[in-house]
């Protein structure tokens, strides 16, 4: 299983430039998942290395070798699609079949990839059945099946489970991660869904209008995320991010919001110091405040404030809280929100360390 | 129920004067293509003494089968006395090789335009788009030249050669729009999984088009079983279809005009067309109504 690599990928589509001189790379075996918002260009991305599109400059790497020139058959690729994209007129074997038609393999070699398929994907007793006869969870598993009976080095998928209802999608979702778990395959997945991509992958692309905003780890991206647009696209209920004035006073550096509340950043760990008097947007992420507590954390900073609304999401509850002529979403357990009316005045603390800076205008993190 | 009917009463339905006039209408529309097909019918079973009488709407005083069989079997068409037989069974040979031909080619075509990356796709499309435009008679000269310079001309070949290619602009078309309708990513499976033109055109492709095959088929059948002017033109002496031996009936017979003969040769002549509407006409519907395909 290879490692994969876009390398200066230009992508035009007449006069628009979708993606613009994009690199990255993956190691074998890793679960990538292009990440963002429709239209961004990841589709577009994966279309390029399964070959059903041309780059229109740049290079692309399948372990040591340049599939840029080469067909979608030849690349030794397979691809799960949104739509399953199963061929409504042949039975569940023969769509697992068609998949193994460019390769001239000996029958025993495909009876035996086959049957190996339809029983890690527990599609035995539906082989006779055409498509139309299968459900929706059904149906991925074939298209799965299809991908998996090419042994082919790379799995693609395409929001694979954009079309299945919650509760399949939580259990294709399963399936999918204990197959990668078990074949150790190198994927490429595209999602707009980041609740699938912190799940599945071991590496997350977040795009946006063609750029690769942040490449990294679950985690990484979670926690420490490089843009403001990452800092606003992971993450539900999203980060709160409010407009403040960095300054430095004799106290050290510090934010000055628009109601004069200022937050101690003596603590924070800058990536690049802003000067005196910057604009930037400072990130709090609503499950890290700390309720009620009973005396003054150390590296946190203590806000008491106005309680605006409160909403019962279901496992959580997130109180509203003014601050600053914003909102500050303040994730709850549900017994403390049931006690908390409109107009409280709450106690919350925020650990400084986790506090995320983002220079406003330009919108890297500080 | 029938509380749910006293409770809230419908008004009985009233015939309106509109649809009336559109009943009226349409018997007429109706009465306008069946009475000559009644003519037509009840004179082939006449005998020559009671049409001379002239009664054309009388039903037969006594119902005969000899103008059906003398149509079929003597009728003279120029000095050739064996009947209807013969074109028959030459516009049956013209058929059957004309239909693949002109299916085949086109069917192809349309699939390639559809779903794969064709060069210069859109102005091709638009060129065939102005060709089924271009009435026969315009293009027959240079035809009958090109294809005596092929050396086909006279044979079932040239009949053959000129049906694939007067049909193919209008059949592309039909066939492209309706593999428009196959989801893209359907194809991009398929390229992924076996590259090949003509692999996917069988084993995918070609299963998926049932319902357009049986439109296209009748389309065409009629079309060429009803053609005079490609038969009359590009057959030689021995290949003339059926409606060219028809109109030799119907228009040089010697001696008194026999209608009842005349009437049941043209009956003869439009069966093959008929049977067909009649046996696929539920598919034809179909077909025409399933424009997208479910996966």
């Amino acid at each position: 299983m290879p490692s994969v690599s876009f390398e200066y990928i230009v992508k035009r589509f007449g006069a628009i430039t979708v993606l613009d001189g994009l690199n990255l790379a993956v190691e074998d075996g890793d679960f990538l998942v292009l990440l963002g918002p429709s239209g961004c260009g990841k589709t577009t991305l994966l279309n390029l290395l399964a070959g059903l599109l041309d780059v229109s400059s740049g290079r692309i790497m399948i372990g040591d070798r340049d599939v840029t020139e080469l067909d979608p058959k030849d690349r030794d690729l397979a691809m799960v699609f949104q739509s399953y994209a199963l061929y409504p007129t042949k039975t569940v074997e023969g769509n697992l079949r068609f998949g193994l038609s460019a390769r001239k393999l000996p029958k025993a070699e495909a009876d035996q990839r086959v049957q190996w398929a339809s029983e890690l994907l527990q599609l035995t007793p539906l082989m006779r059945r055409k498509p139309s006869e299968l459900s929706g969870g059904q149906r991925q598993r074939v298209a799965i099946g299809r991908a998996l009976v090419k042994h082919a080095d790379v799995l693609l998928f395409d929001e694979p489970l954009s079309n299945l209802d919650a509760k399949l999608r939580t259990e294709m979702r399963m399936e999918i991660k204990k197959l990668h778990e078990t074949l150790k395959p190198t994927v490429v997945y595209v999602t707009h869904d980041q609740i699938e991509a912190m799940t599945l992958a071991t590496k997350i692309a977040v795009m946006n209008k063609g750029e690769i905003q942040q490449f990294g780890t679950p985690d990484q991206v979670y926690e420490h995320p490089e843009t403001l647009f990452v800092a606003s696209f992971i993450g539900s209920p999203a980060m709160n991010l409010i407009n403040g004035q960095f300054t430095v006073t004799d106290g050290g550096p510090g934010v000055v919001f628009a109601d004069q509340t200022r937050i101690d950043l003596t603590e924070y760990t800058f990536a690049s110091l802003p000067r005196d008097g910057d604009a930037i947007a400072v990130g709090m992420r609503p499950e890290h405040f700390v309720h009620d507590p009973v005396e003054a954390l150390p590296g946190h900073t203590a806000f008491d404030l106005t309680v605006g609304m409160v909403e019962r999401t279901g496992s959580d509850a997130l109180i509203s809280l003014d601050f600053a002529d914003d909102q500050l979403f303040v994730r709850a357990e549900p017994d403390r929100a049931a006690k908390t009316r409109p107009g409280d005045r709450v106690q919350v603390h925020y650990p400084t360390a986790k506090l995320n800076l983002f220079d406003a205008k330009k919108g890297r993190r500080l | 129920m029938t509380d749910a009917t006293i409770m809230y009463p419908r008004k009985p339905k009233r015939i309106k004067g509109r649809s009336i006039a559109v009943l009226v209408f349409l018997t007429m529309a109706a009465l306008f293509f069946c009475v000559p097909l009644y003519v037509l019918i009840v004179t082939s079973f006449k005998e020559m003494d009671q049409i001379r009488e002239g009664a054309m709407f009388s039903l037969p005083t006594t119902w005969t089968l000899e103008p059906w069989r003398f149509a079929w079997f003597e009728a003279c068409s120029g000095l050739n006395c064996s009947g209807l037989r013969a074109g028959f069974w030459n516009s049956v040979v013209i058929l059957v090789p004309s239909l693949i031909a002109s299916i085949a080619l086109s069917i192809v075509t349309g699939y390639a335009l559809a779903l794969w990356d064709v060069k210069w796709a859109g102005p091709f499309l638009f060129l065939l788009f102005l060709c089924a435009f271009v009435p026969f008679q315009i293009i027959m000269y240079p035809l009958i030249r090109l294809t005596v310079t092929m050396g086909i001309y006279g044979s079932i070949t040239a009949i053959a050669f000129v049906h694939s290619v007067l049909a193919m602009p209008i059949l592309t078309l039909i066939f492209r729009n309706y593999y428009k309708d196959i989801p893209p990513e359907l194809i991009k499976a398929a390229i992924m999984d076996s590259g090949s033109f003509w692999r996917i055109f069988v084993e995918i492709i070609l299963p998926m088009s049932g319902n357009i095959l049986i439109v296209v088929l009748i389309l065409q059948i009629t079309s060429i079983w009803n053609d005079y002017l490609i038969g009359v033109t590009f057959g030689g002496l021995g290949t003339k279809p059926m409606t060219v031996h028809l109109a030799n009936m119907v228009t040089v017979s010697t001696g008194t005009i026999s209608y009842n003969v005349n009437m049941a040769a043209a009956l003869l002549t439009a069966i093959p067309p008929l049977v067909i509407y009649f046996v696929l006409g539920k598919f034809f519907v179909q077909g025409i109504a399933a424009g997208a395909i479910k996966g």
